[in-house]
């Protein structure tokens, strides 16, 4: 991949956005404003998008995909990377990235935009290739010394060993100069930084052991460590790649799940309407809104009405109609009508980013976890040093100062403790765990999420967009006459209210024919009118059609003189979200719901999932505090959530996850990203995180046995360059084998 | 143990062949998609070129 379809990417991406803005209501593809994704975007003929499939996964689901996105106009090829479950389109300039994935919907197929920081992306496929190269020369060189050295253990004497021995020194040198490079780098940065890293003792092992067998070949000695140092750096370099991996992959899917932000506002200057990047608003600006669009900055009302979602920002499912005077925040979606705002702030001073001061607030607050590799390595190197100085001391004591011995016993030491088994113990297990829960559908974004899912004991949801899927559904369809229906049906069609629309689409499920209607037109902020057979219908809010005001969310429908009929609708369930809760409960979480929404939907849905603590009505500052104070109690927290009202929470918790539909930086704040539609996983993932750490502390066990036998040996002087083969490859495979066992 | 003059040299290059057959396939990117190349063998469509 070159640079130029990336950039070609951004601006396509870029391009996206502004559609959405005027064609999409969903308020998951939207979100605030980055004045960033401005910067990356430029005109290159040709783009290259990227979308994420989560459900795909066989022969079948490539051939469709490819088929149907080959099918789209614009679009010159397809390819589906199965491992990474995405799709990487080669399109002409121009395409957008919402037809194909509406397309892909078409044929049963879930699909999430993916960010076009693609540069960044394939620099680390650079690193990663370049980390596969090294353990392909090490392991080649490995091999080739081996099968030297066998001769020379199992009895070459004299000029026929000397010969293997400068043979092997003409292999290992070279590539243990190319293929160390990663630990000698990262050891001097670690003694340059004043510390002693896993890489100091490795690297000095892997030197120390070259440079001892060099001199023994010299002096026609019967040990040479060649097939040692060569071993080291191979095992080492796979858990080193391993670990990349898991990195790697969770980085380049997670946080290039598309932005989605809105990075530009159109201004009203001099009665003109101009179209600025969202970080140039000032306040006093006169900005539009269109439906569908993203409120860009907070502001006041000065024209129009309509009707505001602002559920990602606070947890309400209701929509807020808004008229002239009143106040909006940045990251609400304008729903029916075009509204002019007069900018109140903008940037800094924006709600949005005092959400972002809140979320900054709680990172600083959060003591960093330090993981199970980390303390195992702080135990380990001046262990390992220390050893290796006392037996080189004794040594030149016990011997009247023979330093070749002396020096031979100490590299042995070096050697034989060298972790192999240490440096995979913690990567073999997270990738085999990590590989588990990407085929379940969950991404992984940081490494020590998953030992921080094992402690989780109490597990916060949010509700909206978490436990909910924040998308309406009819419920009380059936009260009504088929009459009724059709009309309500056609006045539905005449509407992108998200109600009007699940209304549209409930009627459209059970087979019912739109009526004709004519003069069909909408109020914004309203609802939506039409005659139907000479008298007037009205679909929409109650105080406009005369109806009762509820509670719940409805709409309401009245046909001529008739008494107005209450459409009631209920947030759908995500799905997997009883068994997840069931399942965590089972398990002895403690379970609560935490939402911003009303008392009587709240606690309607944790009767109904059996949670039984919820709150309602909460604010950002309150979601992250009562998740602080849990954790003060001792509690740790799995906190659950989507919207930018969760991300302060998210942040404070112990682990987090949010699914794929979640605000950008919700999922930026979050540990775990869910990439389906099913909440279930995460129950499984808490199981999967237990097990995960029980064969990482079986994995320390298994290498601490090694040591506690070979260590001794190598002590006193008995340790030959078989045994420490021997001990090395022994401990490499059992670890690994023993993080396949993972279930 | 003339032999090993010639067995050695042979040993060696044919590592090397392999190396560098490791070096072409990492090269030519076919490490990046190991499931799906596995799923594709089973697919109806011919597919000339094999990597995008």
């Amino acid at each position: 991949m070159t640079v130029s379809p990336a950039i070609g990417a951004a601006s396509a991406a870029s391009e996206a956005f502004e559609d959405h803005v005027s064609a999409s209501a969903c308020p998951a593809c939207l979100a605030a404003p980055s004045a960033e994704q401005m910067a990356k975007s430029g005109d290159i003929k040709g783009a290259r998008l990227m979308l994420s499939l989560p459900t795909a996964h066989c022969a079948v689901c490539i051939t469709d995909v490819e088929r149907e996105l080959a099918r789209q106009p614009g679009v010159r090829s397809a390819r589906v990377n199965l491992t990474l479950k995405r799709v990487s389109v080669d399109a002409e300039h121009g395409v957008e990235s919402a037809p194909l994935i509406a397309a892909l919907d078409r044929i049963g197929y879930e699909a999430h935009e993916l960010d076009a920081g693609m540069l960044s992306a394939t620099e680390t496929d650079k690193r990663g290739r370049d980390l596969l190269m090294r353990i392909g020369v090490a392991g080649f060189a490995m091999m080739n010394i081996m099968l030297l050295s066998i001769a020379v253990w199992s009895g070459a004497e004299a000029a026929t060993r000397d010969l293997f021995h400068w043979i092997s020194a003409a292999i290992a040198l070279p590539t243990v100069i190319f293929a160390g490079q990663p630990f000698f780098v990262s050891a001097w940065g670690a003694l340059r930084g004043g510390r002693l890293g896993m890489d100091v003792p490795i690297s000095l092992a892997i030197i120390l052991a070259s440079a001892i067998s060099v001199f023994e070949t010299i002096k026609h000695g019967h040990h040479a460590y060649f097939d040692a140092a060569v071993m080291l750096t191979f095992f080492l370099l796979v858990g080193r790649y391993l670990d990349y991996r898991t990195r790697a992959v969770a980085r380049s899917a997670a946080e290039e799940l598309a932005a989605l932000e809105v990075p530009r506002a159109t201004v009203l200057r001099d009665g003109a309407e101009v179209v600025v990047p969202v970080g140039d608003l000032r306040p006093g600006d006169l900005i539009r809104v269109r439906p569908g669009g993203r409120i860009p900055a907070d502001g006041e009302v000065t024209l129009g009405s309509s009707e505001t979602d602002r559920s990602l920002l606070t947890g309400e499912t209701l929509p807020v109609y808004v008229g002239p005077g009143a106040m909006l925040s940045a990251g609400e979606v304008n729903l029916t009508g075009p509204l002019t705002l007069r900018v109140t702030a903008a940037g800094k001073d924006s709600s949005l980013h005092r959400m972002a001061d809140l979320v900054a607030m709680a990172e600083s607050a959060k003591t960093k976890y330090t993981s199970l590799a980390e303390r195992a390595a702080r135990a380990y190197a001046p262990i390992v040093h220390l050893l290796s100085f006392t037996a080189f001391g004794v040594w030149m004591w016990l011997t009247g100062g023979d330093l070749r011995f002396a020096i031979n016993i100490s590299a042995a030491v070096l050697i034989i403790t060298c972790p192999c088994a240490l440096g995979l113990a913690v990567p073999a297990v997270v990738t085999a765990a990590s590989g588990r829960l990407f085929r379940k559908g969950l991404l992984i974004k940081d490494g020590t999420a998953l030992e921080r899912l094992a402690e989780v004991d109490t597990v916060v949801f949010d509700k909206t967009g978490t436990l909910t899927m924040g998308t309406p559904k009819p419920e009380n369809l059936g009260d009504l006459s088929a009459q009724d229906l059709a009309v309500a049906a056609a006045l539905a069609a005449g509407s992108s209210h998200p109600l009007a629309r699940a209304l549209a689409e409930g009627t459209v499920a059970v087979g019912c024919a739109p009526a004709t209607l004519d003069d069909l037109r909408e109020v914004p902020g309203y609802g939506v009118e039409g005659r139907w057979q000479g008298q007037i219908a009205r679909l929409g809010r109650a105080d406009w059609i005369g109806a009762a005001p509820g509670n719940s969310t409805a709409t309401h429908l009245k046909i001529g003189a008739q008494a107005p009929i209450t459409l009631r609708f209920a947030d759908s369930l995500r799905p997997g979200a009883e068994v997840a809760v069931a399942a965590l409960i089972a398990q002895g979480k403690r379970v609560l719901l935490v939402s911003g929404d009303v008392e009587g939907a709240v606690a309607a849905l944790a009767q109904r999932l059996g949670i039984a603590e919820w709150h309602a009505g909460a604010l950002p500052q309150e979601k992250a505090a009562l998740v602080a104070d849990l954790t003060a109690q001792g509690a740790r927290v799995l906190m659950v959530g989507d919207g930018l009202n969760d991300t302060a929470a998210l942040t404070a918790a112990h682990v987090s996850v949010s699914p794929a539909s979640a605000l950008d930086a919700a999922r930026t704040a979050s540990d775990i990203v869910l990439l389906g539609q099913d909440l279930s996983p995460v129950a499984d993932a808490v199981g999967i995180a237990v097990q995960a750490r029980r064969r990482i502390k079986q994995n320390f066990g298994i290498s601490i046995l090694y040591n506690a036998i070979a260590v001794p040996i190598a002590l006193i002087g008995l340790a030959t360059p078989l045994a420490a083969a021997l001990a090395m490859s022994a401990s490499s495979i059992t670890v690994s084998l023993n993080s396949l066992r993972l279930k | 143990m003339s032999v090993l003059t010639y067995l050695i040299p042979i040993s060696l290059f044919l590592g090397g062949v392999g190396l560098v057959a490791f070096f072409w396939s990492l090269k030519s990117r076919q490490y990046e998609d190991p499931k799906g190349d596995g799923e594709r063998i089973l697919s109806d469509e011919y597919d000339d070129h094999p990597k995008a």
